[in-house]
C-alpha cells in the first residue's frame, strides 16, 4: 500500500505520531449506546491495558478501530493515519488479535500465515521469510506443518500473535487475548507481548477483565458502562492501595 | 493492477481452493445433487416429455441433453448459497474479522472472496460435464470453451446474490430458510427443467414468474454458450442483477450502512 501523506492527522515525521489516538468516540447501537465520548491515546512503544468488565465496551471499541463499523462520532488515529478517511493506511498498521479464536483450523499453520500475508499484499517468497522469523519470535516454528486445529489453545494465540506481525505493525490489538487459557498459557502470552515491544518496535492496546494482568508500570484506560473513568499509570490509578480496590471504587462497586 | 492487489487475490483464491480440497464430501455433495437430476429424474422423463427444435438446438433433443445447462447453473446455485452459508458462519465465529482487517478496499476483497468461490464451482461444472459426456450428452466441442465465460458471469450473479443474502441474516439457524424461500422456487420456477414455452402451455402466470427469476437467464446464458452461442438477453439480464445484487452487498457490508451498524459486537 502506499502512504498518501495527507491522509495524515498529525504534520511532521510519521514516527512522531502517537500509535493510536481516540479521540471524543461514541457508537450506539440503536437505543444502545455502547460508547460515550471516549478518548485516549497508546504511546509508542508503550503497552496499554483496556480495562473493563465485560459489557464495558472493549470490543465494541476494538471493532471500530479496525473499522468493522464506523463509530457514530468521533475521531480515531492509528499512527497518525484517520481510520474513517485513510482506513487502507490504518489498517495496514495494525496487528490484530480478535477475542474469538479466528485461525483456519482445516488449514496448517504455513497455510493460515500465508493467507494473511496475501491480505497484507505480501508475495509469497518474503512472506516465506517473514513467516519463518515470527513463528521463531512466538516459539512455534516446529509447528509449521501442523494443522492449527490440532495446536492447544495457548498456541493458537501465540499462532494469532506471530499473524498479527507478519505486516510488521506499529500497534497490535489484543482483545481478551489470555481468556480460555490456562495460568501457564496466559504468562506466556503476557509476556511475549511485552517482550515483542520491547524488541520488535510495536506498541500494543491489551483488552483485560483480569487485574493481575496489568503491571504498575503499565499505561491503563478504565472503561466502564461505555465511558472511560480514569486513565494514566497503573500505580498512579492505584493510589496508596491496589488496582482492584481502584477499580471498584471507581466503578461504585466498593464494599 | 497493483502488484499487492493480484497477490491478495491469489492468497484468497488458494485458501478457497485448500478449504474445497481439504472438503471432499462438499465436492461429492455438489456432484452427486445434479448427477441424481440427471440419471434419475432425466431418465424418467426423457419418455414423457418430449421437446421440439428449440433454440440453440438444431434438431430434437433428449430431455437429459435439455437439462444438463440448467443442472450446470443449479450447481452454481447451491455454491453461491454455499458461500453465503460460510459468510455467516464466519461472521459468527469472528474468522470474517480476519479477511475484514486487511487494508484492501472492502469491496475488493468481498469481490475476490465471491470470484474465488466462483473459481471453485466451475471446477464442480466441468467434473459435472465430464461425467454427463459419458451419459451420452455431447455438446460441441467449442461450447466447452464458449461456456466458461457464462459460467463466470452466472456464477458471480448467483454468489453476489448468496452475499446479500448472507447480510440480512442474522444467525446461522436461520439459514435453512433461504433454502426454502429462495433456492427450491429460483430453481423450480426456471427453464432449468422445462422451457419457457411449455410452461406457457400449462400456466401462463407460471411463465411469467419463469421469465421474472434472474435464474432462468442465468441457465440460458450457459444453455447458448454451451452450444458456442450468445444470449443477449440472457447476457443483458446476468450483468443487470449481477451489478444489483453486487451494489446491494457492498452497501450492506459498508462500515458505515447496512448491517454492521446493528450489531453489537
Amino acid at each position: 500500500m502506499t502512504v498518501s501523506p495527507g491522509a495524515r492527522l498529525t504534520g511532521g515525521a510519521p514516527d512522531l505520531a502517537p500509535a493510536l489516538v481516540v479521540a471524543d468516540v461514541s457508537h450506539s447501537f440503536g437505543a444502545v449506546q455502547a460508547l460515550k465520548g471516549v478518548s485516549f491515546s497508546v504511546a509508542r512503544g508503550a503497552f496499554t491495558a483496556l480495562l473493563g468488565v465485560n459489557g464495558a465496551g472493549k470490543t465494541t471499541l476494538f471493532s471500530l478501530i479496525t473499522r468493522l463499523y464506523d463509530s457514530t462520532s468521533g475521531q480515531i488515529a492509528v499512527a497518525g493515519f484517520d481510520a474513517r478517511r485513510a482506513p487502507g493506511e490504518a489498517l495496514a498498521r495494525l496487528g490484530v488479535v480478535f477475542q474469538t479464536r479466528a485461525l483456519d483450523t482445516d488449514l496448517t499453520l504455513r497455510q493460515n500465515l500465508h493467507y494473511h500475508a496475501a491480505l497484507h499484499g505480501i508475495a509469497r517468497k518474503p512472506a516465506e521469510a517473514r513467516i519463518a522469523e515470527v513463528l521463531a519470535l512466538v516459539d512455534l516454528s516446529e509447528r509449521i506443518d501442523h494443522r492449527t486445529g490440532a495446536l492447544s489453545g495457548g498456541q493458537q494465540r501465540r499462532a494469532e500473535i506471530a499473524r498479527a506481525l507478519l505486516h510488521r505493525p506499529e500497534l497490535l490489538l489484543l482483545d481478551e487475548a489470555t481468556a480460555g487459557l490456562d495460568v501457564r498459557a496466559r504468562a506466556e502470552v503476557l509476556a511475549l507481548v511485552r517482550r515483542l515491544i520491547r524488541h520488535e518496535n510495536v506498541s500494543a492496546l491489551f483488552a483485560t477483565h483480569v487485574m493481575d494482568e496489568i503491571e504498575p508500570a503499565d499505561d491503563v484506560v478504565l472503561l466502564h458502562r461505555g465511558e472511560v473513568l480514569a486513565r494514566g499509570r497503573a500505580d498512579s490509578i492505584a493510589g496508596a492501595g491496589d488496582l482492584t480496590s481502584a477499580f471498584l471504587s471507581l466503578t461504585g462497586q466498593a464494599a | 493492477m497493483k502488484a499487492g492487489w493480484t497477490i491478495a487475490f491469489a492468497g484468497i483464491a488458494r485458501r478457497e481452493v485448500l478449504r474445497f480440497a481439504r472438503q471432499r464430501e462438499r465436492f461429492l455433495a455438489a456432484l452427486v445433487r445434479p448427477l441424481v437430476w440427471l440419471f434419475i429424474f432425466a431418465a424418467g422423463f426423457r419418455s414423457v416429455l418430449g421437446l421440439s427444435i428449440t433454440a440453440p438446438y438444431e434438431t430434437y433433443v433428449l430431455y437429459e441433453v435439455y437439462v444438463v445447462p440448467g443442472l450446470c447453473a443449479m450447481i452454481q446455485l447451491f455454491n453461491g448459497m454455499q458461500s453465503s452459508l460460510s459468510m455467516v458462519y464466519d461472521r459468527e465465529t469472528g474468522a470474517m474479522r480476519t479477511l475484514l482487517v486487511s487494508p484492501y478496499p472492502r469491496w475488493f476483497l468481498l469481490g475476490a472472496k465471491l470470484v474465488a468461490g466462483v473459481l471453485v464451482s466451475i471446477l464442480q461444472v466441468y467434473a459435472f460435464l465430464g461425467i454427463a459426456w459419458l451419459w451420452g450428452v455431447h455438446p460441441p466441442a467449442i461450447g466447452w470453451l464458449t461456456v466458461l465465460p457464462a459460467l463466470l458471469l452466472a456464477g458471480v450473479m448467483l454468489g453476489s446474490l448468496g452475499l446479500l443474502i448472507s447480510s440480512t441474516i442474522r444467525q446461522l439457524e436461520n439459514f435453512a430458510g433461504v433454502m426454502n424461500f429462495v433456492i427450491f422456487p429460483m430453481f423450480f420456477a426456471s427453464s432449468a427443467l422445462y422451457p419457457l414455452w411449455r410452461m406457457k402451455e400449462s400456466s401462463v402466470l407460471l411463465h411469467d414468474i419463469c421469465a421474472l427469476n434472474p435464474f432462468t437467464y442465468a441457465v440460458e446464458l450457459i444453455r447458448f454458450a454451451l452450444y458456442g452461442q450468445v444470449n443477449l438477453t440472457a447476457l443483458a439480464v446476468v450483468a443487470g442483477c449481477t451489478a444489483v445484487f453486487f451494489g446491494g452487498t457492498v452497501f450492506m457490508y459498508d462500515p458505515a450502512k447496512g448491517l454492521w451498524r446493528k450489531r453489537p459486537g
